[in-house]
Parts: structure tokens; C-alpha cells; sequence
């Protein structure tokens, strides 16, 4: 089926198989591996994408429904240039180690910080508790999104 | 895993959606938000020949309130419930309830219709449909068809659906500012479906007795359903805390309950017993 979509501000045009979920789409059509797949269940959040700007489960959601629809991956909300607020905070507080659920984390907590600038710390964590991560604990990633969160009230809602 | 083959169409109204559905009579499957649906295929507990996407008909994400009560359309969105001021105070019991289901990023696209049609007996909605004594619209080339959700659902993911209708909303009767109410459940990790769950409401006449007494289960048994015997048993007597808990644990008690690998059948009726409690007390709380 032909598929038309904005992923990160570029068009892509394809023609694919009903059944190709919205996460290998991104990363076998497009070669966008920054969004990952663990569960493919909708458990674990590792494959987090923006579709309008709300966070969903890219494993959850055929890449034929996104047809007409504006898509943003973890490579999209980064530039070569210089670290973003969340990747910068995520580095000082060592909220990563294996990297496997970062992305997911780093749409998630995106989206979220992009339309609830002011959320509180139970919030934030109410949030992430739809993403797994195995090897930090939770704690710096919670911190790492508190820190962040002052950059994106300086930006304003974008 | 990965979904079997199937092919895919996004028709542009419900007529065209009812047509579909009694051609291939069975072999398509209905998707909106996919959050119950996408897991099954990709477990490929379900393979059909068709997908029928919504997302392309109109009207079937409103949500209406009246004097005569609230109407959710099919497609409105757990996150449409959380953000909708008017649902707060139309249907304050399912606003609580719905705060429990799933994540951050679930709630985004997961819908009421979605849950009621998958019918699992640890979900929010269908419980809340039954607690509440909705009444389900169904579509169909026959017409419309007005179904109990009482009557809706038969079983374990199973409802009286035929293979030709549509849900297209379900109505929540006209809820009075002044009744009481309480939800409590419980489940091992935030935003997992509940081992138990509890939602409770009841009217207070002027002598300060309980009328219109219901109690809701969630995660018990086959479908979601209400506890009838206590029910009767609190219904026009005024209710203090003692009085509940012997009341529901004689109720739970008479029930068979299914221990399986998350907890032990003594586990989830003393658990039952405590978000009941738990749900009554919230109800019973003074109103400020």
C-alpha cells in the first residue's frame, strides 16, 4: 500500500505491506535505528516515537496508519552539532548505561516535558513508568528529566 | 513475533465500515487506536484476511453530555478522558477509574471502544461500563442495536458483538452531583491491568440510608461484574465500616475466585475484599 508520511521534517514515500509495523518501518525503510525494539508488545517503551507530537508506542501502531501524519524519532530530536538539553542531562547524571530503552526514554520524556513544561516529579515518574530500563535504577533518569525540564520552560512550549 | 499477512483499508464512513464487515463475515478485525488489537496479531493470537482502520470515519471520537447523561463516542481516547473538564464532573467514578489505565504513551492512542470490544475482565472500562450500567450502541446492517453492558459481555475477551456490527459508543446514565462514590485497585506494577479492582457508588437518602448501592469487580472471574448479593445486602441501611466489610466478605466469599501464577485464589479474594473496602471508604468520605 502506498504510504506517505513527514519523519523528522523529511517526506518518505513508500509502498509497503499492510503488516509492517510503524518501528520496522522507520528502521528497515528508512534506516532510522535509533528507535528500538525489545518487547513488541507494548510493554517496555524502547520504540517511543512522536506521531503529531504525542508520544506512542511505534511497535503498537502500523506504519500504514501514520499514512498522511508527521513522525519524530530519537534522531530527529537531535543535531550533530551539540548535545540537546535531554542528551546533555542524561550524561551528567549517568542516567544510561547499556543505552538499550534511551531512546524511549528520550522521545517520552520530550513529549512530554514539550506539552506539560511544568509537570511535577510524580509526574514525570507516573510518565516513565511506561518505559523499562534495566540497569540504572530509574533514579538519574528521573533526575535527568527534572534537570532538563528548566530548559525546555526557558524554550517556552514549542 | 511478528502480525501474519493481512490487507488493509481506511474507509471514510460508517456505512461503508458495516458493508465491509458483513462481506467478509469474520475474516476482518476493526483497528483504531490498536493498543489491544496490535499485541494479538503480533502474538498472532489473531490472523485476519482485513484490517478496517477508523481513523478515516468521522464522529466516532465525541464525547456529549446531557441532562439525560454522557455519551462516549468509540474512538475517544483515554488521554481525550483525562484532559475533558466536563467528564470530571459528568462521570467523576470513571474520570478515577480511567486514571489507572495503561501508560503515558497507551493512552495516547488506546480508545474506550477498543477496550470494550477486547473485554478483558482486568480492564478499567469494561468493568466501569457494567459498574455504571452503560448501554452499548451497536451498528449494523440491520440498524442500530441497544445492548446492557451487562448483557454485552459473556466472557473472557468474548461479547455478544455480531461479526457484522460496530461499537459506536456507549451511554453512561445522568450522574446526580451529590452521589457517592470510590475506586480503588490494585496491580504489581503501575499501569498493568489489576489483580483487583473496586468501583463503588451509591446514593444517600435524606435519613442518611443508601439507596442505588453498586459495586463493581474488576480482574475476577470471566468478565467484569457486579456483586449483587452485598449489593442488596447495603441497600437502604446506612452503612458504616463494619457493616460493609462483613457484608462483602460473606459476598466474595460465596464467590469462586482463580488462583493463578501472580497470586493464589486466597490472595485475590482477600485482595477484592480490600479494594472494596478500600472504595467504600472513599465513598463514604465527607464531601467538603
Amino acid at each position: 500500500m502506498q504510504v506517505k508520511m513527514t519523519v523528522n521534517g523529511k517526506l518518505f514515500e513508500s509502498d509497503l505491506a499492510p503488516r509492517i509495523n510503524l518501528a520496522d518501518c522507520l528502521r528497515h525503510e528508512m534506516d532510522l535505528t535509533g528507535t528500538h525494539v525489545a518487547c513488541e508488545h507494548g510493554v517496555c517503551g524502547a520504540c517511543t516515537v512522536l506521531v503529531n507530537g504525542d508520544a506512542v508506542r511505534s511497535c503498537l501502531m502500523l506504519a500504514v496508519q501514520a499514512n498522511g501524519q508527521s513522525v519524530v524519532t530519537v534522531e530527529g530530536l537531535s543535531s550533530d552539532a551539540e548535545l540537546s538539553a535531554l542528551q546533555a542531562s542524561f550524561r551528567k547524571h549517568n542516567a544510561l548505561q547499556c543505552g538499550f530503552c534511551t531512546p524511549g526514554f528520550i522521545t517520552t520524556a520530550h513529549a512530554l516535558l514539550t506539552q506539560e513544561p511544568n509537570c511535577d516529579e510524580d509526574r514525570i515518574r507516573e510518565v516513565l513508568s511506561g518505559n523499562l530500563c534495566r540497569c540504572t535504577g530509574y533514579v538519574p533518569i528521573i533526575q535527568a528529566v527534572l534537570d532538563a525540564r528548566v530548559a525546555y520552560q526557558q524554550m517556552g512550549v514549542k | 513475533m511478528k502480525s501474519t499477512d493481512f490487507d488493509y483499508i481506511c474507509p471514510s464512513s460508517l456505512e461503508e465500515v458495516i458493508q465491509i464487515l458483513d462481506q467478509y463475515q469474520g475474516e476482518v478485525k476493526i483497528i483504531s487506536g490498536g493498543q489491544s488489537l496490535m499485541p494479538i496479531l503480533n502474538y498472532r493470537l489473531a490472523s485476519p484476511q482485513l484490517l478496517v482502520d477508523l481513523q478515516g470515519v468521522a464522529d466516532l471520537n465525541k464525547v456529549s453530555i446531557s441532562s439525560e447523561g454522557t455519551t462516549l463516542g468509540a474512538r475517544v481516547r483515554w488521554v481525550d478522558i483525562e484532559n475533558h473538564d466536563g467528564l470530571r464532573v459528568s462521570q467523576p467514578l470513571l474520570c478515577a477509574a480511567i486514571d489507572h489505565v495503561a501508560h503515558y504513551q497507551i493512552r495516547n492512542r488506546g480508545t474506550v471502544g477498543g477496550s470494550l470490544v477486547h473485554a478483558d475482565p482486568a480492564a478499567e472500562m469494561p468493568g466501569l461500563a457494567v459498574a455504571l450500567e452503560g448501554i452499548l450502541n451497536l451498528h449494523g446492517p440491520q440498524g442500530v442495536r441497544r445492548v446492557h453492558a451487562a448483557d454485552f459481555f459473556l466472557g473472557q475477551l468474548s461479547t455478544s458483538i455480531e461479526t457484522n456490527e460496530i461499537l459506536v459508543s456507549i451511554e453512561l446514565p445522568f450522574w446526580p452531583q451529590d452521589r457517592r462514590w470510590g475506586f480503588a485497585e490494585f496491580s504489581r506494577r503501575k499501569g498493568d491491568f489489576a489483580l483487583a479492582g473496586a468501583a463503588v457508588w451509591f446514593d444517600l437518602a435524606s435519613d442518611g440510608h443508601a439507596m442505588n448501592v453498586h459495586i463493581g469487580l474488576i480482574g475476577t472471574g470471566e468478565k467484569p461484574m457486579r456483586l449483587l448479593s452485598a449489593e442488596s445486602g447495603l441497600n437502604g441501611r446506612t452503612l458504616t465500616e463494619s457493616m460493609i466489610e462483613s457484608v462483602v466478605h460473606q459476598s466474595l466469599s460465596a464467590m469462586s475466585f482463580q488462583g493463578d501464577i501472580h497470586a493464589s485464589e486466597k490472595y485475590r479474594r482477600a485482595l477484592m475484599l480490600e479494594m472494596v473496602s478500600k472504595a467504600f471508604a472513599q465513598a463514604m468520605r465527607p464531601i467538603n
